[in-house]
C-alpha cells in the first residue's frame, strides 16, 4: 500500500492541468497518477494526424519527457477498480490500495458503441493511441471504409486514412454532419469540402450493409466515465462538480470529460468534452487541492471547437440562439448569435483571424452596447472597444 | 519581466513594426537587407496595426499570466518560459484553438502551417525586440511595469 497527498486517476489534458496546479501552490507534496494505458501523456486529439503521417508518437506527447520526473509525480500503471472515501483509498484491480489525502477523478470517456454494432466482427473505435494503433493495422489501401458517426471525431478520422484507403464513406442518423456543432448550411459548407476531397456520406440513414466495408469505425459518440464515483458522489449525466471542481464527497475533486458543467452562455449543465476546458478545470482542481488560502474557481465554461478539415478551418463558440449577424463569401462564411446586449455565440469558416475576440465577448458577457458592435462584427478586433477599456488591456497585461 | 507596451497617443500607423518584425527572423539568418527580404512578399507580421478614423494602435502577444492559449493548446506546443509564451513550430498542427481561446487576436495562422505569435524576440535577434527598436516615435516600448 502506498500513500500520497495527492492522487490523481488519469492522465490526459485534465490531470495534467491538476500537475501543474498542485505545483503552482505545492512544489513538495507527492502526486501519483494512476493510467490504464502504458504510455506518457499524449494528446488525443492527435491520433488521426498519427494516422495522416503528421505527426509521430513522440510529438505528440502532451508534455515533455521530463515532466513526471520535474513535477515529482509517481506513474502507477493499473486500472482503479474502487474508492472508499471512508478509508481515503483507491484500490485497483490487482488489489493494490493507494492512499490519498485529495483525491482527483479524471477518467475521461469512452467510446459509445451502439447496441446495433456489438456483434460487429470488424469494429475499431477512434479515441485513444491504442485505437489509433489497431486502425492503422487494419488498413489497406484497398479497404472500404464505413465511419459511423459525423461528428468531429469520425470526420477527423475520415482525413486522416482518406489518402490510404481505397474509400472512406461517412455515416450517420442526423440529416447533416457535425450536428453537436454546426447549423445545417454552415454544416453543408464543410461537407461539400470534404466530399471535393473525396470522403462519401450517407446521412440520415441506418446502416445495414455492413458487408459492403471491410474497416466499421465507430465514432457514434461518447459516454463518461463515471462508475467509479457511483455511490461515492453525485451524479448527473457525468459526475456533477461545483466551480471549485469539488464533487459532492469529501476531498474528492473531479475534473475533464467526465464531469458536467455549466454552460455560462445558456445556464444548462451539461459534458463539455472539450480539452481546454479540462486543462483548465484540472488546474482549478489542483490549485484547490493543494490550498486552503488561494481559491481558483472555472466558471466560464462555454462549448467552443477548433478543427481544420483538409486546410478549411471552422472555429465555433457558444449557443446559437438570439438576432444573427451573417457575411458570406465564396471563401468565408461567418455568423453571429446575440441577444439581450450579449453575443450568445458565432460560426467561423475559412476566416478564423481574431476568432478569439468574439469568444472574449461571449465569456465575458460584454455589454454590446459598450462597444462598436458593428465594427466588431465587420472586423474583430481590440478597436471595437471604448478607448479606456483599450488602454487596460494593452497598457496593463494582467 | 519586460513586455511590449503600445501608446495609441503616439502611434503613427506607419506600420514600421510590421516590417521590423517580419525583418526580425532574416536578420537572425544573415539577410541584413530590408529590402531584399521583403519586397516582393507579402509580410506576415507577428504585431498588427489596427487602425481606424485616425486612431492607430499595434497589437501583439501580452504574455499573459493566466494565458487562455497555453492552457488550450491541444498539443503543448504552447508553453511559458520565463514568462514568456513561445510556440513550438515541429509540434503545433495548426488546429487554431489558440486562436479561438485568445482574447487580444494575437495568434495567427503562418504560411508552415502552424501559428506564430511575437516571442518578445527571443528565437531571433534577443534583446529588445525588433519592433521596439524599430518604432520611429517611441509608441512601442519595451518595459517592466509589475
Amino acid at each position: 500500500m502506498s500513500k500520497k497527498k495527492y492522487v490523481i486517476i488519469g492522465n490526459s489534458a485534465a490531470a495534467i492541468g491538476a500537475v501543474e496546479g498542485i505545483r503552482q501552490v505545492d512544489k513538495q507534496g507527492e502526486i501519483a497518477i494512476i493510467t490504464d494505458e502504458p504510455h506518457h501523456t499524449y494528446s488525443r486529439p492527435l491520433i488521426s494526424y498519427l494516422l495522416q503521417g503528421k505527426v509521430t508518437r513522440d510529438s505528440m506527447k502532451y508534455r515533455p519527457d521530463g515532466f513526471y520526473t520535474d513535477n515529482n509525480c509517481e506513474i502507477i500503471h493499473g486500472t482503479a477498480n474502487k474508492i472508499e472515501p471512508q478509508m481515503k483509498q483507491v484500490i485497483l484491480k490487482n488489489g493494490e490500495r493507494v492512499t490519498y489525502e485529495k483525491l482527483l477523478v479524471a477518467t475521461g470517456s469512452r467510446a459509445f458503441i451502439p447496441p446495433v454494432f456489438e456483434k460487429l466482427d470488424n469494429k475499431y473505435s477512434f479515441m485513444t493511441i491504442d485505437d489509433a494503433v489497431k486502425l492503422d493495422k487494419a488498413i489497406s489501401e484497398d479497404s472500404r471504409i464505413l465511419i459511423i458517426g459525423a461528428g468531429l471525431i469520425g470526420l477527423k478520422c475520415a482525413e486522416g486514412i482518406l489518402e490510404r484507403v481505397k474509400s472512406v464513406t461517412v455515416a450517420d442518423i442526423a440529416p447533416r454532419i457535425l450536428s453537436a456543432v454546426l447549423e445545417e448550411e454552415s454544416a453543408v459548407i464543410i461537407q461539400t469540402h470534404l466530399e471535393s476531397k473525396g470522403v462519401q456520406f450517407r446521412l440520415s440513414s441506418e446502416i445495414t450493409d455492413f458487408e459492403n466495408y471491410d474497416v466499421v469505425v465507430i465514432a457514434a459518440g461518447v459516454r463518461p466515465n463515471v462508475e467509479l464515483l457511483q455511490g461515492v458522489a453525485e451524479i448527473g449525466r457525468g459526475v456533477v462538480v461545483n466551480e471549485k471542481s469539488e464533487t459532492s464527497a469529501t476531498d474528492i475533486f473531479a475534473a475533464g470529460d467526465c464531469t458536467e458543467t455549466v454552460d455560462i452562455t445558456t445556464g444548462e449543465r451539461k459534458i463539455m468534452a472539450l480539452l481546454p476546458n479540462a486543462y483548465m478545470q484540472g488546474e482549478a482542481a489542483g490549485i484547490n487541492m493543494s490550498s486552503c488560502e488561494k481559491i481558483k474557481v472555472f466558471d466560464k465554461a462555454i462549448p467552443m471547437n477548433a478543427a481544420g478539415f483538409f486546410g478549411l478551418h471552422v472555429i465555433t463558440a457558444g449557443s446559437y440562439s438570439g438576432e444573427v449577424y451573417i457575411k458570406k463569401t465564396d471563401e468565408t462564411y461567418k455568423k453571429l448569435f446575440y441577444s439581450d446586449n450579449k453575443l450568445n455565440g458565432f460560426i467561423l469558416i475559412g476566416n478564423v483571424d481574431k476568432a478569439g475576440i468574439y469568444t472574449s465577448l461571449i465569456r465575458e458577457k460584454t455589454p454590446l452596447d459598450s462597444i462598436d458592435f458593428e465594427l466588431v462584427c465587420e472586423r474583430p478586433g481590440l478597436m471595437a472597444f471604448a478607448k479606456e477599456e483599450r488602454l487596460i488591456k494593452l497598457g496593463e497585461a494582467k | 519581466m519586460k513586455r511590449v507596451y503600445v501608446n495609441e497617443k503616439w502611434c503613427l500607423g506607419c506600420h514600421l513594426c510590421e516590417y521590423y518584425c517580419a525583418f526580425a527572423g532574416f536578420l537572425e539568418r544573415g539577410e541584413n537587407d530590408m529590402a531584399r527580404a521583403l519586397k516582393t512578399s507579402k509580410i506576415k507580421p507577428r504585431i498588427n496595426i489596427e487602425e481606424k478614423d485616425g486612431v492607430s494602435f499595434a497589437v501583439s502577444c501580452r504574455h499573459c499570466r493566466e494565458p487562455l492559449c497555453v492552457k488550450g493548446c491541444i498539443t503543448g506546443a504552447l508553453s511559458t518560459f520565463d514568462g514568456v509564451i513561445t510556440i513550438n513550430g515541429d509540434k503545433c498542427v495548426g488546429c487554431y484553438t489558440c486562436i479561438l481561446c485568445c482574447p487580444y487576436g494575437a495568434i495567427s495562422p503562418s504560411e508552415t502551417g502552424a501559428v506564430q505569435k511575437c516571442e518578445l524576440c527571443v528565437k531571433t535577434i534577443g534583446g529588445t525586440p525588433a519592433c521596439v527598436k524599430g518604432c520611429p516615435n517611441n509608441a512601442i516600448v519595451f518595459e517592466e511595469r509589475g
